[in-house]
């Protein structure tokens, strides 16, 4: 079955005199790393991504204090270096001393600490966002734009639906819902007590206890499928006329066969350079969340509950925002220029251009 | 084109039904009612009061009676499709269409001057970008599109604050209500969108220029100035133009961080604070206006398409 359907695969991708496959014999996936590979920026944006996410496996080991660990004593304690560097007269009213790095905050909290923890709150939400976006939106794109007529009127409408859904203002209202709903105890084998042990787990992994860490991909999942699922439809329904798929159905392949043998391989590019590209709004979704207090439950530290702590301190001790505002836009940085570069290797007709 | 536009007008009708039903039942899920305070109220107290604004109704009465579909316990039509949000349960004194009277335009005044700015800096820096490939104006406006997706509105706003207010001295801190104040709370939350545009426009403006007319633009002779503007641009503008319904709507309500950072009296606050309150017809209402917002501002769009391109034709 599988070589028949791939000789007639062949044969119709043959009969196009200027296809890839006649000029040079290549995997196609093997030439797109090579290009990625070629690319300093999405090679920087690689190690940039692996770098963190070696810092929040080994956070315990890296971090020279616990997040939640502080002496009030040591409140806005600022290193010395820092008051040579910071404009204004920190060394006037600040405590001095070099027991942190880049200084404590309000409760004497380790800030360089903290900021490392937060890494194990913004990468997995920027993942686990990629994921849903991924395995639900392709799922739901694959179905409308296969199945076209009726069912993809009624999937797409419900699409357009949640598109008309001010996001944010969604996420907000669910994540107060989640919180209050699931957050607190709630009688055993009720869905409430099911979700808030499932959520221990998740913090657990994670390795911040009462984080809510659950909660918050549920918010961001909700709205993170819709771009993926209206991308691969569209996909979709551009391919599916084409002869190969003729052929295929020809032979006798089921739907599912052809969806995921002859489709789907087609248009993975571009849905992953989607999702990669999506995954910086994941993670300041995350950010806006925690920024006003809807995010991570404290002590758990989040780089937006870290800025909103240092906002308040602007003035008398920014060093409080910058280094959170540093890492957030590292890994935002890294995140673009992989989703950049792969845009260029998969499609190089695209280089530079959007 | 009008059966198109009339089409598209009705198909709102059903979506923000379905948006009102979804954020209405939502609201009154969330556990804890509006008038749970931390000296608790006496039983007869909060009885009376839900009896005084119909919360001890049935829920779906008490969302016909939100919406206006039939009479509230006074005998009257007063919802949302008479033009009325109802009482802020913890605002006494004013009614949610005071409150987003109050409030809304300073949301929308930030989002309208995010949005002018993401335009006018977006577009001619997409455009410079086109025309000198590999110029310097080409990397300025290609590093400021990796800068400001990359730099997201809660840095961008401190680190203004830090840099023009607190050690230049050139705006306010805060506050709003005087232009100066206007400036940077709209810079940071439009540069992310400028950055948007001004990718988008550089790409499709360097696809519209290859066209074959043009070409024949040139080719008869036609001013260099006339043919970048009148032939290309209007062209090139027409993705540009698909997103800047979804653009703002997004910074309407990505202004609710930038509103926390400079102290701006918008929409943001409340209605973070009006979901801690359980104050339902604050947080439906605002959903339901800014849901409005969206579906307008995309209906506006669509139609923008086929002023921008006559060969778009609605069926």
């Amino acid at each position: 079955m599988t070589t028949r359907e791939g000789a007639a695969q062949r044969l119709v991708e043959g009969a196009r005199p200027d296809t890839v496959a006649q000029q040079k014999v290549t995997n196609l996936w093997l030439d797109a790393w090579r290009r990625l590979v070629r690319n300093k920026a999405a090679v920087l944006g690689v190690i940039i991504i692996i770098l963190l996410v070696v810092i929040a496996v080994f956070a315990p080991r890296i971090a020279p204090y616990g997040y939640a660990e502080g002496d009030s004593n040591d409140n806005y304690m600022t290193p010395l270096w820092l008051t040579k560097v910071l404009p204004g007269h920190v060394e006037k009213y600040a405590t001095i001393g070099d027991k942190f790095i880049l200084g404590a905050d309000y409760l004497g909290r380790d800030l360089l600490s903290r900021i490392i923890y937060g890494i194990r709150v913004s990468l997995p939400v920027g993942l686990m966002g990629a994921l849903v976006a991924l395995l639900i939106g392709l799922v739901y794109g694959c179905i409308s734009g296969f199945y076209g007529g009726k069912v993809d009127n009624i999937m797409m409408r419900i699409v357009d639906i949640m598109y008309a859904f001010p996001t944010m203002l969604l996420i907000i209202l669910m994540m107060a819902f989640f919180k209050t709903s699931f957050g607190g105890a709630a009688e055993p084998s009720t869905p409430a007590y099911t979700f808030n042990q499932i959520n221990k787990v998740v913090d657990r992994v994670l390795g911040l206890e009462g984080g809510g860490m659950l909660f918050i991909f549920m918010g961001i999942g909700v709205t993170a499928w819709m771009r993926t699922a209206r991308l691969a439809r569209g996909q979709i329904l551009s391919l599916k006329e084409k002869e190969f798929i003729e052929a295929s159905r020809m032979i006798g392949a089921s739907d599912l066969r052809i969806i995921v043998r002859h489709l789907l391989p087609n248009i993975i590019g571009p849905i992953l350079v989607s999702v990669t590209l999506s995954i910086p709004s994941y993670i300041s979704t995350e950010v806006f969340l925690s920024f006003i207090g809807l995010g991570v439950d404290p002590p758990t530290p989040s780089w937006g509950s870290l800025i909103s702590d240092g906002v308040r301190a602007l003035r008398s001790y920014p060093n409080q925002v910058l280094f959170p505002s540093i890492a957030l836009s590292i890994t935002m940085f890294a995140f673009n220029f992989l989703g950049d570069g792969l845009r260029d290797a998969l499609d190089p007709r695209m280089r530079g251009t959007s | 084109m009008g059966r198109y536009v009339t089409r598209s007008f009705l198909w709102m009708f059903p979506v923000l039904f379905f948006i009102s039903v979804v954020t209405f039942a939502l609201c009154h899920a969330v556990p804890g009612g509006p008038f749970d305070r931390e000296k608790v109220l006496p039983a007869e107290i909060v009885a009376n009061l839900n009896r005084h604004y119909g919360l001890d109704q049935p829920l779906w009465k008490q969302y016909a009676d939100y919406m206006g579909f039939t009479r509230n316990p006074s005998g009257q039509f007063a919802g949302v499709l008479q033009g009325k949000f109802g009482p802020s349960y913890s605002s006494r004194s004013r009614t949610v269409n005071d409150i987003f009277a109050a409030h809304l335009p300073v949301s929308a005044t930030l989002g309208l001057a995010a949005l002018a700015l993401a335009v006018g800096l977006g577009v001619p820096l997409g455009v410079l970008a086109a025309l000198k490939q590999n110029s310097l104006w080409d990397y300025l406006s290609m590093g400021l599109a990796i800068f400001g997706v990359s730099v997201s509105p809660v840095v961008l706003g401190p680190l203004l604050i830090l840099v023009f207010a607190l050690a230049l001295n050139w705006f306010p801190v805060a506050g709003w209500g005087r232009f100066e104040q206007v400036i940077m709370p709209a810079t940071a939350l439009g540069l992310g969108s400028s950055a948007i545009i001004a990718r988008l426009t550089r790409a499709s403006m360097l696809q519209v220029i290859r066209e074959d007319y043009i070409l024949t633009a040139r080719a008869k002779g036609l001013d260099e100035r006339v043919i970048m503007v009148r032939h290309a641009l209007k062209n090139a503008f027409i993705p540009v133009a698909t997103i800047l319904g979804p653009m703002f709507a997004m910074l309407v309500t990505g202004t609710f961080v930038i509103e926390q950072v400079f102290a701006i009296p918008g929409m943001g606050k409340y209605f973070i604070t009006s979901i801690g309150n359980r104050d339902y017809p604050v947080v439906t209402g605002a959903i339901l206006l800014y849901a409005v917002f969206l579906v307008f501002s995309n209906l506006a769009v669509d139609i923008t398409y086929a002023f921008l391109d006559p060969r778009i034709q609605y069926s």
